[in-house]
């Protein structure tokens, strides 16, 4: 039996999504498609002069599972500095795909661990990953971010 | 609907009898590719454990055994889509190879700068892209013939695209994300009308209608075996014999050709020119057990057995609160494209395959339809011969299960 893909923390994010909006001021942007499935999604953050994460925020449209690890994302991010939201990065996208299992190893998931089970629905990975490859993309300063 | 008994049909499907997540398995994903029959399994099987030879190269007796089967396989196919000549059946592997074969081959050398292809809005990509390509290549214009809202193409605007520039009208019979069965008859004959060749994209029609490619008068069809119960890797382009005749080859290799020397070759008479490389033979052989399979049911009573489907499926499912139906033509085959309000197609699908229900999400690709009505996706339910009415309750149970967990 795989683990419960639709959880609470998931669907109230889809429902009531955090920083669904375009952000003023954003000093790194990018854009996010999965041509598979139609996901489509901005991405912003506002770095001040420390390099610390003021603010991150995202719009578009996807599923349920998109739009809540963007939201959950977004919320994560705020206050990091942006080499702490790099490894934040690895560590979320190790999790996704089965290779780090939050109990067993030290990570700085938090919440985020409720996409620990996504792993067993492999057509689904991508829709998690979108928009933290679309805020890695934005802090490198690439432009487009495909998940294809 | 006592003449089409769909327990006997399913009977011949192994697929069926599996379990998804601990839940019979209910398959309406049949646009995208069919189950497949035992009898193909079986004469695929077959070449594998007693058959397995070369086709065309040798003289022993496998090899003449293997090149019997494969060539009466052209046979069952000519007699399929009612071909003249099976000089005129060049199997490919796939619906679109055929395509990418006529635009390199047909377009390549007949087009020139300035000249026009018509395709439709509802085209699959694969009726789209290689066109696209040739335009880049020498120049040609691609047009593009609008549709209403019901899905449905307007045929007045596409008579008004038509004119003496237009060289090739490829159009899809019947369209994967709609359901849409297109008047082919008539716009080939208007194609016709300014000297244009028409190309007709048969994958889904080939499950929905009989073929008959001399009543239809199409200059080139194509269709993939594996979504008419073959198998993957072959599909099938018939072409008119002088139009096929004067055509270059579309790959070199092996057995496309009649000699080879350094300085020159000479090509192989049809339909060998466009088969270069061994060709998929147990596919082949697959696919013409398919076809014969396909051919002990009457058109006639699984067409009405189908759209009694459709009905009884669309009615199911608008009694649903917030679904909506993308695609609504007046002539539809048996393919129920649709969204519901405040659920992602694709969360639907996840949450649907949980009750053992397949169905596909996506753009199905065809991303101007989805552009079209304004939707990133839509969920759809197609059904073949072996469903039933009992199997789309339980995908309304499971969408109805889906909206609570999603509150929707």
């Amino acid at each position: 039996m795989r683990d419960e893909l639709y959880q609470q923390t998931i669907l109230e994010h889809n429902r009531n999504p955090r920083n669904f909006k375009k952000l003023e001021g954003a000093t790194h942007v990018s854009e996010g498609y999965n041509p598979l499935c139609g996901d489509h999604l901005w991405v912003y953050v506002k770095v001040d002069a420390n390099g610390i994460i003021e603010e991150a925020a995202f719009e578009g449209s996807g599923c349920a599972i998109s739009k809540a690890s963007a939201s959950m994302m977004t919320a994560a991010l705020k206050g990091k500095s942006v080499d702490e939201a790099k490894v934040l990065f690895n560590e979320f996208h190790q999790l996704v795909i089965g290779e780090l299992k939050p109990d067993e190893q030290p990570n700085h998931l938090g919440k985020l661990t409720v996409f620990s089970g996504i792993w067993q629905y492999p057509a689904r990975v991508k829709c998690a990953s979108l928009s933290w490859h679309t805020m890695h993309g934005a802090l490198e300063k690439a432009k487009t971010i495909s998940t294809e | 609907m006592s003449t089409f008994d769909v327990h006997r049909y399913r009977a011949e499907f192994p697929n069926l009898k599996i379990n998804v997540h601990g839940k019979p398995l209910v398959y309406l994903d049949n646009a995208a590719t069919t189950l497949k029959p035992r009898c193909m399994i079986d004469a695929v099987n077959a070449y594998y454990v007693t058959g397995v030879s070369n086709v065309h190269r040798g003289v022993h007796f496998l090899s003449e055994q293997a090149t019997a089967a494969f060539e009466y396989s052209r046979q069952v196919v000519r007699q399929f889509v009612h071909a003249r000549r099976v000089e005129e059946i060049i199997f490919t592997k796939g619906a679109t190879e055929a395509l990418n074969l006529l635009a390199q081959s047909y377009g390549r050398h007949f087009l020139k700068k300035g000249d026009e292809i018509i395709i439709s809005y509802m085209e699959h990509h694969s009726n789209i892209v290689p066109w696209q390509m040739l335009c880049q290549q020498i120049g040609c214009v691609l047009k593009i013939i609008p549709m209403n809202d019901q899905g449905e193409l307007i045929f007045d605007e596409y008579l008004k695209l038509l004119s003496e520039k237009t060289k090739i009208v490829s159009i899809v019979w019947v369209s994967n994300s709609l359901g849409t069965v297109n008047p082919v008859k008539a716009l080939i004959d208007a194609a016709h009308q300014k000297r244009a060749i028409a190309i007709i994209d048969a994958s889904q029609a080939v499950t929905h209608t009989a073929i008959n490619v001399q009543e239809l008068d199409c200059d080139f069809l194509v269709f993939s075996g594996h979504k008419v119960l073959g198998p993957t890797g072959v599909g099938v382009l018939y072409g008119k014999e002088k139009l096929l005749e004067a055509m270059p080859p579309y790959q070199g290799g092996g057995d496309m050709i009649k000699s080879v020397t350094f300085s020159g070759t000479t090509y192989n008479a049809l339909p060998y020119k466009f088969e270069a490389g061994t060709p998929p033979i147990a596919e082949v052989i697959g696919l013409r057990s398919a076809l014969e399979f396909l051919q002990t049911i009457s058109w006639e009573n699984m067409k009405a057995y189908k759209e009694d489907l459709l009905e009884y499926g669309t009615k199911k499912l608008l009694s649903i609160e917030g679904v909506r139906i993308i695609g609504t033509a007046k002539d539809k085959t048996s393919i129920l494209s649709f969204v519901v309000e405040g659920i992602h197609p694709h969360d639907l699908g996840t949450l649907v395959d949980q009750e053992g229900v397949a169905i596909r999400t996506g753009h199905h690709c065809t991303q101007p339809v989805m552009e079209f009505f304004k939707i990133p996706a839509t969920a759809r339910a197609s059904m073949a011969l072996y469903n039933t009415k009992e199997e789309l309750d339980t995908l309304v149970k499971a969408i109805n299960k889906a909206k609570e967990v999603f509150n929707a």
